[in-house]
């Protein structure tokens, strides 16, 4: 199939209809209500379900009954209606049923602004709501590779019964890119044996997240804690760029990623020596490959949209084993790859400081190794 | 000399499960379980019924009733049972909701559940109070009600009238079905069957939302003898909550 031009948004909606979702449950919110409005038309246009709710309390609490009916299901929203659903993901979340959640983040806190932000990870990774769980979240830095994780979230949600967040900064939401659509999958008609279809022929089902005793609320806890060692032990993922040499470590993800690499094309070009850790999972988080690194690298420069929230995953995962330096900008405001590149020129000639050569001070330029293209595991 | 042939005239419906309760003494939500289960015996749909329980006393409805069932975040059933019934339609869908999971913290989502007509059924539990909490002022709490949270008893000018949810629901285009009922005696508890009936068969015959109001006992919270609570129901509660049809459709007659 051949590329098309696609808005990051609508892109989402058409692969989780091809990843075979039978039902969608959102609300109107700015910058994601493209996503609800495609599948508005296309969801009944593939007979499927779309219903736009009162709420997004409502939402989440329709794909929560959907999920237990055994159906691929989703909602997407933004960041302050995401704050709204965070109950009844921590119920979707005790319950062991598969939901995936598109969070296209703006700015915050409070009513915030529009515009693009990064400022929900902890909400995300951290888990936002009451309990003791972590979603799975993954984060795309591209058109292309929203698509790619959308269909991923749902095989994630299925394969551990759990909730997927996929998060979305608005600009992926909101930009146009030739991206290419994967082939539409069938809808999967089997039921799993655990999903609420009536009891016909088998003993009833009820699925809930009440445990009234504290040895069966304790011993369902560590059931999820078990879910989660093993999301963490096979679920990582990451992209990473010039990093066999690198001095200097830029760890981004999603937009900033994106823009850290372009500054890392200009540090390259002017013979620096500096690498890009691009996590794709923000939960589980590529703490061990950070770890490595931390032997191997002299500093690290977190990015982020943030006022620094990542930041501290990545320390946690170098352990104080080399400086962690943090360069963000906040609502709403996306950085631009000149001042990334200001920043880790500084920090390179800390690690390094240039040669005086006879002309002047110019750094002393060494061969650069060509542009490797994403590496890493995913 | 003659054949002698016995007739069963009375047993556990086949949906009400054998096992003990959780209730207190003189609760009547055992009641209220005991006449879904015949219900739902009677109309032949046990295999394809979901329930949805609310938060509060009747969390654990799903112990006593042999259909599937989830249990909803305290308010959301609602939402909870449009997304069961909205991708199996073919399926028979009720909500079991007391009166703080409906009338206050779920308000939001009854209301747009019955405005969309969502093809479920409602069955409302008011006994003014919150029951699992241990007494405290409800939305349906009757003016002067002493409750833990209203100790001088409740005083409209600063906590507001209680709220009249048959009557609230009743006007909405989406509700094919809004009643009251009590089951305080027999002759109630009788009417009371039959509009849950009535609530599950505009459910099959694709009508809207249908809801059945009971008003229904808590001797533990009210401090009463289970005998007298049904007496207080009848003495305080049916002056303020008229036992009465608010909206019967066409064809449900």
């Amino acid at each position: 199939m051949t590329k098309q031009l696609w808005k990051g948004n609508e892109a989402v909606a058409e692969a989780a209809i091809r990843a075979g979702c039978e039902a969608y449950f959102g609300y109107p919110i700015t910058p994601q209500t493209e996503l609800l409005e495609y599948m508005s038309w296309r969801m009944p246009q593939v007979g499927r379900v779309f219903l736009q709710a009162e709420s997004e309390v409502g939402a989440i609490n329709m794909v929560y009954g959907a999920a237990c009916a055994g159906r691929r299901v989703m909602s997407s929203s933004s960041s302050p209606g995401v704050s709204l659903m965070m109950e009844g993901l921590s119920y979707i979340a005790a319950s062991d049923v598969p939901a995936v959640l598109v969070n296209v983040m703006r700015g915050g806190p409070g009513l915030g602004n529009i515009h693009p932000a990064q400022s929900d990870y902890f909400q995300a990774v951290k888990f936002g709501g009451h309990g003791d769980y972590h979603p799975i979240v993954l984060a795309p830095a591209s058109v292309q590779e929203a698509i790619e994780l959308t269909a991923l979230s749902f095989d994630l949600a299925e394969k551990y019964r759990h909730v997927v967040i996929e998060v979305l900064d608005g600009s992926i939401g909101q930009m146009m890119e030739p991206a290419e659509m994967p082939e539409m999958q069938p809808v999967r008609l089997e039921r799993p044996a655990w999903a609420l279809t009536g009891a016909t022929e088998r003993p009833k089902n009820v699925i809930s997240s009440i445990r009234i005793d504290s040895e069966g609320l304790e011993a369902h806890n560590l059931h999820l804690q078990d879910k989660l060692a093993h999301i963490r032990g096979c679920e990582v993922r990451y992209k990473e760029y010039w990093l066999d040499d690198a001095d200097l470590v830029l760890v981004a993800y999603g937009t900033a990623g994106r823009i850290a690499l372009s500054a890392i094309r200009q540090a390259r070009a002017e013979g620096l020596r500096v690498g890009l850790l691009r996590p794709v999972t923000l939960y589980p988080f590529p703490t061990e490959r950070l770890a490595r690194l931390a032997k191997q690298a002299q500093a690290f420069l977190v990015v982020e949209m943030s006022a620094g929230q990542m930041l501290e995953d990545v320390r946690l995962a170098v352990e104080g084993r080399a400086p962690v330096r943090f360069y963000g900008r906040m609502g709403g405001a996306v950085p631009m790859p000149d001042e990334i590149f200001e920043v880790v020129r500084g920090l390179c000639y800390a690690l390094r400081p240039p040669k005086p050569s006879g002309n002047g001070h110019h750094p002393a330029r060494r061969p650069q190794p060509e542009d490797p293209g994403p590496q890493g595991a995913d | 000399m003659t054949d002698m042939q016995e007739t069963v005239v009375f047993q556990r419906p086949e949906t009400l499960e054998d096992t003990y309760t959780n209730y207190c003494p003189g609760c009547t939500h055992g009641t209220i379980h005991r006449l879904i289960a015949e219900v739902i015996d009677e109309l032949g749909i046990r295999e394809r019924t979901i329930g949805v329980a609310p938060v509060g006393c009747s969390v654990f409805i799903y112990n006593y009733q042999n259909v599937d069932f989830a249990v909803a975040a305290h308010g959301r059933a609602p939402a909870m049972a449009t997304g069961i019934k909205r991708v199996q339609p073919d399926k028979v869908v009720f909500t079991y909701q007391g009166d703080g999971d409906l009338a206050a913290i779920g308000t939001n989502e009854i209301l747009h559940a019955a405005s969309r007509g969502e093809n479920i059924t409602v069955i409302f539990v008011n006994n003014a109070t919150y029951g699992m909490t241990g007494g405290q002022m409800a939305p349906t709490t009757l003016p002067g009600q002493k409750t833990t949270s209203s100790p001088s008893g409740r005083d409209v000018e600063i906590q507001g009238w209680p709220m009249r949810v048959a009557e609230l629901l009743a006007p909405l285009p989406g509700v094919s079905y809004s009643v009251r009922r009590s089951i305080h005696d027999p002759r109630h508890i009788n009417n009371a069957k039959k509009a849950i009936r009535t609530a599950f068969r505009a459910q099959l015959d694709g009508m809207g939302l249908a809801l059945v109001e009971i008003l229904s006992a808590c001797p533990t919270n009210w401090h009463l003898t289970p005998v007298a609570a049904l007496e207080w129901l009848a003495k305080h509660m049916l002056p303020y909550y008229p036992v009465g049809d608010y909206k019967i459709s066409e064809g449900l007659q």
